[in-house]
């Protein structure tokens, strides 16, 4: 699992790159983790190369994010393939967290 | 074609374990989808395992084996472990895991909703999982 990260702004864009296991997932946590992200208001999760996910890491996404909402931080998902969407779907966080196609739509949501 | 494996206790080998349930279902024409499903039911249950049955113990194994029978595969998990309680076993609620940030107990929601049937047995110590999934 490698993770990047680029700022803009307020708006930090998270990108995964890799497999999100039970073993990968606390690298994914740390980086949620760190008190510095709660400056930002917009935190983008870009998952093009995110190639798969395990409930470890659905389960660091779902402990944040309350943290996050609480904040007015938003947390918007977009690039996210097919299979990997399923497994949120699986669970129903597709209508609990916010997964959009693309980096525009993302972009826009962002702003709202 | 090899249709078991035998790793030891580490989460490391969770991705040996996904490469291996890949390789073997490569044999069929499955879907994206339904391909990831099934990795991840096998990853969950394997996790589980390894982390709590285990206490990723890396002196102690797991074994995965998978079968077909007419028109379902099997997928049979065991280990030496303190074994899963099925019986206290409860649906988690989501939206409460949101609420209160709770990080884990959702892997066996996700496996129950992708396989047909999940049983768990144990005798004389040993546990086995055994899942099922109609594919043909």
């Amino acid at each position: 699992m490698k993770i990047t990260h680029e700022i803009k702004d307020n708006t930090i864009t998270i990108s995964l790159d890799g497999e999100l296991d039970a073993s990968s997932s606390v690298l994914l946590d740390e980086e949620l983790s760190n008190p510095s992200i709660m400056k930002y208001s917009k935190i983008l999760v870009d998952c093009a190369k995110l190639n798969y996910i395990s409930s470890a890491g659905l389960g660091v996404f779902i402990s944040h994010l309350q943290r996050f909402e609480d904040s007015q931080i938003k947390l918007i998902f977009y690039n996210m393939q097919e299979k990997v969407k399923n497994v949120f779907e699986i669970l129903g966080l597709d209508l609990l967290m916010t997964i959009v196609s693309t980096y525009d739509e993302a972009m826009t949501v962002a702003n709202e | 074609m090899n249709n078991s494996i035998r790793i030891s206790c580490s989460k490391k080998n969770l991705k040996t374990i996904r490469e291996f349930v890949t390789q073997y279902l490569s044999q069929y024409e499955l879907s994206d989808i339904v391909l990831n499903q099934i990795v991840l039911a096998v990853d969950e249950i394997s996790a589980n395992l390894i982390i709590h049955a285990n206490q990723e113990d890396a002196s102690k194994f797991m074994e995965l084996a998978i079968e077909r029978l007419n028109g379902q595969l099997l997928f049979e998990i065991s280990d030496n472990g303190i074994s899963f309680q099925h019986s206290n076993y409860k649906e988690p609620d989501i939206e409460e895991h949101i609420r209160i940030g709770k990080k884990g107990g959702v892997g066996i929601a996700i496996v129950n909703r992708i396989m047909d049937k999940v049983e768990f047995t144990s005798r004389n110590g040993r546990n086995i999982c055994r899942l099922y999934k109609t594919v043909f």
